[in-house]
């Protein structure tokens, strides 16, 4: 390895906040009193429940099954009654229905899948049947079904698996604890899904910031025939495209999937999570969450169960020490920031973080100077300033020649924006004209 | 952590909870910022300016500045803008510096009050003020006092370190002056920048009459030798206030770069292309034009291409627009100086290629990541 690997582009937050918790090694949560379990947890369709108010659940008991292809099965994370169904906000901001689960203390349950401990020679079919039971989906943010994609679409041939272990989001640490901590979890997850997809390259792509996941890896990875790639620390290095290019040098073509470039790409917290549902058995119920911020009192990564209320996890953090200005869910470049402290952790929640009111950004639509460095930092080659302005002047078709659709928004270039100008929000918009356009079957000029 | 646990946990009330689109963090920096570093890095030209030129270029520096921050001030309540982040940013003072370095120092004192008021007013606010100027506001308010006031703004002073035992000075200073020079009057004596001098030298294109030729290569010779070349590098010639010393400029340049507020294309390669086109013509035709370095050395080649040509706001965004640019600023200075009837081209050089920038922009857009043939699997 002569090189430490990474893409073009990009940025370099000089503080990245991960201090607060990388050091901190992953704590069980208490059993909490009540959990609410959104109904919608992945991307896609929502699933169909197959549980109602009155009804005494099991721990890892189905709560909604999923509705069609891309939806993910919901299992109960502890034993008790649904006392009632709720409307929640989700993490983006729309209302959710969620089921109210009031535990009885036992979080007692039958583990409900056969454990497939001789998963080298089980067929690939069983695998991925289990993958899709146990309601995985992509833990980095995303929350897209995993056995969605780790289905090879016809015709196209698959060589590489990636485990995404960049977790290049400042602040976070809960992929970095998880591979220092549990890295038999995550390489017996992907060893489990390279058998399944018949793939011989497996990586494991991390920033090199990690060095302690990195070694913890490194040790036992040669067993699995995994490797372990150190990666520059650059955000965004965990976007998928962007993984890809580093480890492999092979570029997804713009509006493609990982698979036309021969790659398949599993967060490292979705492969412990394949791990545990075909070697132990368990559905995803839990998942690890770090409480961070600047206000919070004692950050930290804690195993949270699904549906756990954001203002338990913050408790279990210590509380805080002064009032925060921001609240996001995810990490705080790609993040949603909430409105409420009411939101439960999901499966995709990988962090919870409080911003102090100076820290929150007062987005201001000064002029754009054009100074460039957001086409500098753009990891797509975009050129956000010039297509915000397409944007201003409400222009979409412009921005759509200009290649708005292949924005990831990483929020890169808002970050280097000297006049702190919303340029995310803006692309988003333009993005969301694009659509309705295409809907109706015109640009508009 | 002596406290008891549960009970005296403080939580959130979420009663400041902003909601906003992401990102939520941000690096620090903002355009005042900017500003003041472009302002740090044209004090070492604006020192040396005052250094060889005196108090009169001070003098001008102040008043310019002052004036394109009044001029701003008052468009802003003319125009019922709120004042006070226009004139805080230090836009205005950048365009002011900039324009002043412009300026020779024996301007009268209403050449920089009308200069900021058109560098502002019609260089910039009349497009929408920061961020939508086309062109660079200094230049357009040099260009148009240029222009419009020929003779007040081509009023050249000699520099502190020009006086009779300069190389050549009878040429500089004229054979009338050159009596007062040799009596150590020095006040108030004005004389002709090497630029003045080339223009009007007798140009022979016709090479196969070699006699011609050489006689005005000779004439071309008289302010090329390399004591004067040394003059001219270190800030010893008449001309603009900040245009003089090279090292000055090139150490705000390094500032520049460094600080990372231009893209090191735009400079070099304006330089490059002054200095490839006049070597050229000066090879081939050596009658026409001297030899590059005194294209470098004289005029305002530095001063542009460092600080002018990168304007932020007038320059292309991508790479590749830079060296385009870069290279379109050099070709034209180079054919405006040997062609042109005006000694100097940078200004007009960098306006014409300001107006090409939305095309450039255009043409070196940068390939989307996925949309390059991937290699084979």
């Amino acid at each position: 390895m002569s090189r430490i690997k990474t893409f073009k582009g990009g940025i370099h937050p000089a503080h990245d906040g991960k201090e607060l918790t990388c050091n901190m090694p992953i704590t069980e949560a208490p059993l909490l009193e009540k959990y609410y379990v959104l109904f919608s947890e992945n991307a896609g369709k929502a699933p169909r429940p197959t549980a109602a108010v009155g009804d005494k659940v099991k721990k890892y008991q189905l709560l909604a099954e999923a509705d069609g292809f891309v939806s993910a099965n919901l299992h109960s994370p502890t034993s008790g009654e649904i006392t009632a169904i709720v409307e929640l906000p989700g993490a983006t901001g729309v209302p959710d229905k969620a089921f109210e689960i009031t535990a009885d203390g036992k979080d007692h349950g039958e583990v409900p899948f056969a454990p497939v401990s001789d998963w080298k020679n089980a067929d690939s079919a069983v695998i991925m049947e289990r993958i899709r039971e146990a309601g995985i989906v992509g833990m980095g943010g995303a929350a897209f079904p995993s056995h969605v994609k780790l289905t090879v679409p016809p015709g196209k041939n698959v060589d590489t698996l990636i485990i995404n272990g960049a977790e290049c989001e400042p602040y976070l640490t809960a992929d970095h604890r998880l591979m220092v901590e549990f890295p038999e979890k995550v390489l017996c997850g992907a060893a489990i899904m390279a058998k399944m997809l018949n793939v011989a390259n497996v990586f494991v792509g991390i920033e090199n910031n990690k060095r302690d996941a990195i070694a913890s890896l490194e040790s036992l990875a040669p067993e699995y025939g995994i490797k372990v790639i150190p990666l520059q620390v650059r955000y965004p290095q965990g976007a998928e495209k962007q993984l890809i290019k580093a480890i492999t040098d092979r570029t997804v073509p713009s509006g493609g999937l990982p698979a036309d470039a021969g790659c398949i790409v599993q967060n490292a917290g979705s492969s412990a999570a394949v791990y545990e549902a075909v070697v132990l058995g368990i559905p995803l119920i839990e998942r690890i969450v770090t409480v961070t911020g600047e206000v919070v009192k004692n950050p930290g990564n804690f195993k949270l169960k699904i549906g756990t209320p954001v203002i338990e996890a913050v408790k279990m953090a210590g509380g805080i020490t002064e009032e925060p200005g921001k609240l996001i869910l995810g990490g705080p470049m790609m993040g949603f920031s909430q409105k409420s402290f009411d939101v439960p952790v999901a499966k995709n929640t990988s962090g919870i973080l409080l911003l102090p009111v100076d820290k929150v950004l007062n987005f201001a639509s000064s002029p754009c100077i054009r100074c460039a460095r957001c086409v500098e930092a753009c990891p797509m080659n975009l050129m956000p300033c010039l297509l915000c302005a397409d944007v201003e002047g409400n222009r979409f078709d412009l921005a759509q020649s200009d290649h708005v659709m292949d924005c990831l928004e990483c929020g890169a270039c808002a970050y280097v924006c000297p006049s702190h100008r919303p340029l995310v929000q803006l692309l988003r918009r333009a993005k969301a004209e694009v659509r309705k356009a295409k809907n109706k079957g015109t640009v508009q000029k | 952590m002596s406290e008891n646990i549960s009970n005296d946990i403080k939580l959130p009330t979420g009663e400041k909870l902003v909601l906003s689109s992401s990102p939520h963090i941000s690096a620090n920096g903002n355009v005042r910022g900017i500003m003041l570093k472009v302002i740090t890095a044209l004090l070492p030209a604006a020192a040396a300016g005052i250094w060889f030129f005196g108090l009169p270029a001070a003098a001008v520096i102040v008043l310019t500045v002052i004036s394109c921050v009044i001029a701003e001030a008052v468009w802003c309540l003319l125009a019922g803008k709120p004042v006070i982040p226009a004139i805080t940013d230090f836009s205005a003072v950048v365009t002011g510096v900039i324009l002043a370095l412009n300026l020779p120092s024996a301007v009268p004192f209403y050449i920089p009050v009308i200069g900021g008021f058109i560098a502002i007013w019609l260089g910039k606010q009349v497009f929408g003020g920061l961020g939508h100027n086309p062109f660079n506001p200094a230049i357009v308010a040099r260009v148009a006092l240029l222009i419009a006031l020929p003779a007040a703004m081509t009023i050249w002073s000699p520099p502190r370190g020009m006086d009779k035992d300069y190389p050549a000075a009878e040429l500089f200073f004229g054979s009338v002056a050159m009596k007062q020079v040799k009596q150590g009057k020095l006040d108030g004596i004005s004389c002709a920048t090497p630029l003045g001098i080339m223009t009007d030298t007798e140009k022979i294109t016709d090479t196969s009459d070699r006699h011609a030729s050489a006689a005005a290569k000779h004439n071309f010779d008289r302010i090329n030798t390399p004591a004067l070349l040394k003059k001219y590098f270190w800030g010893i010639r008449p001309g603009c206030i900040g245009e003089t010393c090279i090292p000055a400029l090139i150490l705000g340049g390094i500032m520049l770069i460094i600080f990372k507020l231009i893209n090191w294309r735009v400079p070099v390669c304006f330089i490059g292309a002054v200095a490839v086109t006049s070597g050229l013509v000066n090879f081939f035709f050596p009658g026409v034009t001297p030899p590059p370095l005194f294209h470098l050395f004289t005029g305002g080649v530095f001063l542009g291409a460092v600080f002018m040509a990168t304007d932020m706001v007038s320059s292309p965004v991508t790479n590749r627009g830079c060296l385009i640019f870069g290279i379109g600023c050099g070709v034209i200075t180079s054919v405006i100086r040997i062609w042109g009837n005006y000694p100097e081209g940078v200004s007009f050089g960098i306006l014409i290629m300001n107006a090409l920038v939305p095309l450039i922009d255009r043409w070196c857009a940068k390939r989307p990541f996925g949309y390059i043939r991937r290699k084979e699997v």
